[in-house]
């Protein structure tokens, strides 16, 4: 009998959600906008922007260093170098016209290449090999290539470029001393190997001998789908506060059924939404976001990425009948519901990694059950982790459903108790 | 009249952080098969003192007994057993009536052809059939009121309590109600009842308790509180000699 009035509970908010569109809307089509959205604009993070960057260029040095710089930031695709006088760049990059200006001063390259002549001629004649007539102490004033900013540009844009001009330069300047250290032993210009002896190689978590890229898609699949699935809290949330508004709840609690029958029916249902959104959030992933030039996404483990969704959807709708056990009104239970999980997906990385945060919110993210259910989901999906991976964040979901449920249960007795 | 279904001794009931009481030592026995009406003006004490009776409250002292049955270790029997109609309409606007009924009556265990049946025959009887599809949010408030009241018997309880059933209703809705109430009644359905309608339930209830400030000033059938009270001719005038003229608003 208590199946039977667990499954009509089932029914009845079944009925209820397919009546109401508007929570419809929150449930299935918001995320969707937002994955697709928020992954066509964060793709440029993981792969080269299509779109190119305008910078202005001054160039007073006409010597090899401005070459190479030009050559090296051209040959990246992202920039184009757009040509004009410094007055003129100052003013157009502080209005915004152009993110940056690069102002290359005058004699640079003949500067630099005196400099490290003196400095070589200077190394030799102290191994006494050479003449040391033109080894007297010169001095070189510092050299300096001015960076313009749009004051809007983002901080990360700015040490980018910044690195990279410093790596040409300094490039350039290790050249220069080998080739001088050749002139002045007169060898071949073959005396120097000037290969880079160290390079990167990067290792990624593998399959079946495949090696997975992590991309935008795969970060913001999870991110989102768990997003959405926090999401449930205001319907679930405003649900429960509609119904003891309405007088169904009094009239359910004077009949032969449980507190845990009542909420079991809405636990099943809101499990059931959760895990549809999560399908559906994979199938726009694998076969719509190609149709938008996105990566189609991949994965090898769709049983252990249902186990973590379905224990970030139960501690989501924990969370969604702790708040709709307290709330009094609908204006109390929704735009808290949809405030603090903002909070909670902030908190947990889905927009900033949690290695990025000030020390002290990454204490607070260690709490945030998004952060466990964002972690699970990045050890399957990009770590290619199995179950004891995930298992310590798949508990702590789970703690966090049990512990909200017990509160909700607790507290609702207390204030029927009066 | 035949034994009580329900028992009450010394009721009292103190709300948290409040200093009166809202019930104060309220004893009463209901028979089986009456029509009890519980009268009283506002901020009497009759909601709370029905919260109790149907287990939604718990007193502070004092002792409800229930078809022999006590809350603190019975309340799955006890509540398979009455029925609650409350005041408000507690059905769910998006759902059809068929469906709102379906729902309530699953709650007590009613389903397949039994409740079909039940569900078809109630509606009619109450004039409801060919609206049984359409959603509760479409109805006017007779309609709900109606369908309000199938929700709380369609399971057959033996005692059924009903929290203003008629209030804000057209005449005909009010008269198809209180008839069918009386049939439920003719079948054995003990009926335990409060009302603003005071000549309503002169004519409807059994047996009348008049309460105020949480205690009972009276308690006898309509007839007997009419005569053992000096220059009344009916129940409003009974009601306005034991709780007075004065309003009674409160915050």
């Amino acid at each position: 009998m208590m199946m039977y009035k667990l499954w009509q509970s089932v029914k009845k908010e079944m009925l209820l959600l397919s009546r109401d569109w508007g929570g419809l809307v929150i449930l299935f089509v918001m995320p969707l906008v937002l994955v697709i959205t928020v992954t066509l604009i964060q793709d440029s993070s993981f792969k080269a922007v299509s779109t190119r960057i305008e910078i202005a260029f001054v160039d007073n040095d006409k010597g090899e260093i401005s070459k190479t710089i030009v050559d090296n930031l051209s040959k990246s695709e992202s920039f184009v170098l757009v040509s004009v006088n410094e007055q003129e760049l100052q003013h157009l990059v502080f209005k915004g016209k152009y993110q940056m200006g690069i102002v290359i001063p005058e004699n640079l390259s003949s500067d630099l290449q005196n400099r490290v002549n003196h400095n070589v001629e200077k190394a030799i004649s102290a191994f006494g090999l050479g003449d040391d007539s033109n080894t007297e102490e010169n001095h070189f004033s510092t050299k300096e290539i001015k960076l313009y900013f749009d004051p809007a540009t983002h901080v990360s844009f700015k040490s980018g470029v910044q690195n990279a001009i410093d790596k040409i330069v300094t490039q350039i300047e290790n050249q220069s001393i080998y080739k001088a250290f050749q002139e002045q032993l007169s060898e071949e210009n073959s005396f120097f190997e000037q290969e880079s002896l160290i390079v990167f190689e990067e290792i990624l978590p593998t399959t079946n001998s495949e090696e997975p890229k992590p991309n935008s898609v795969q970060h913001n699949i999870a991110a989102w789908t768990l997003f959405a699935m926090f999401f449930i809290v205001v319907p679930l949330s405003v649900n429960m506060v509609k119904e003891k508004n309405q007088g169904t709840y009094v009239r359910l609690l004077t009949s032969p059924v449980s507190h845990l029958v009542f909420l079991g029916g809405k636990i099943i249902t809101y499990l059931i939404i959760c895990l549809l959104q999560f399908y559906v959030m994979l199938f726009i992933g694998k076969f719509i976001f190609p149709y938008f030039g996105l990566i189609a996404l991949e994965w090898t483990n769709l049983g252990l990425l249902t186990v973590v969704a379905l224990f970030s959807g139960l501690a989501a709708i924990g969370f969604g009948v702790l708040l709709g056990t307290y709330a009094e009104t609908q204006e109390q239970s929704a735009p808290f519901g949809a405030t603090s999980v903002i909070i909670l997906a902030a908190l947990g990385g889905v927009w900033v990694p949690v290695f990025a945060m000030p020390e002290i919110m990454q204490g607070f993210a260690k709490i945030s059950p998004m952060n466990w259910g964002l972690n699970a989901f990045y050890d399957v999906l990009l770590r290619q982790g199995g179950l004891s991976d995930v298992l310590t964040d798949i508990i702590l979901l789970f703690l966090f459903f049990a512990a909200t449920l017990t509160i909700s249960i607790i507290y609702d007795k207390k204030k029927r108790a009066v | 009249m035949s034994q009580s279904v329900i028992q009450i001794n010394n009721l009292y009931k103190q709300y948290k952080n409040t200093e009166t009481f809202v019930v104060k030592g309220v004893s009463l026995a209901i028979a089986q098969k009456e029509i009890f009406g519980l009268l009283g003006p506002n901020g009497a004490g009759k909601t709370t003192l029905l919260s109790m009776m149907c287990g939604l409250l718990k007193p502070t002292s004092g002792k409800i007994s229930i078809l022999d049955k006590s809350y603190s270790d019975q309340k799955t029997e006890i509540h398979q057993n009455i029925g609650v109609v409350p005041q408000e309409y507690a059905l769910y606007p998006t759902l059809t009536a068929r469906e709102n009924i379906a729902y309530f009556a699953g709650m007590y265990g009613l389903k397949g052809k039994d409740l079909d049946q039940k569900t078809n025959q109630t509606l009619e009887r109450l004039g409801l059939l060919e609206f049984a599809d359409k959603k509760i949010g479409t109805f006017s408030g007779g309609m709900k009121r109606r369908i309000n009241l199938i929700a709380g018997v369609l399971h057959n309880p033996k005692i059924l309590f009903l929290d203003e059933p008629t209030v804000g209703v057209d005449v005909q809705s009010k008269n198809v109600i209180i008839e069918y109430l009386q049939e439920l009644n003719r079948s054995g359905t003990t009926i335990i009842y409060t009302s603003h309608h005071l000549s309503e339930a002169e004519h409807f209830c059994t047996k009348i308790a008049i309460i105020d400030r949480g205690e009972i000033f009276a308690c006898d059938t309509p007839k007997n509180l009419i005569q053992n009270t000096e220059n009344v001719s009916n129940l409003e005038d009974v009601f306005i000699s034991l709780t007075g003229k004065q309003l009674r608003d409160d915050v």
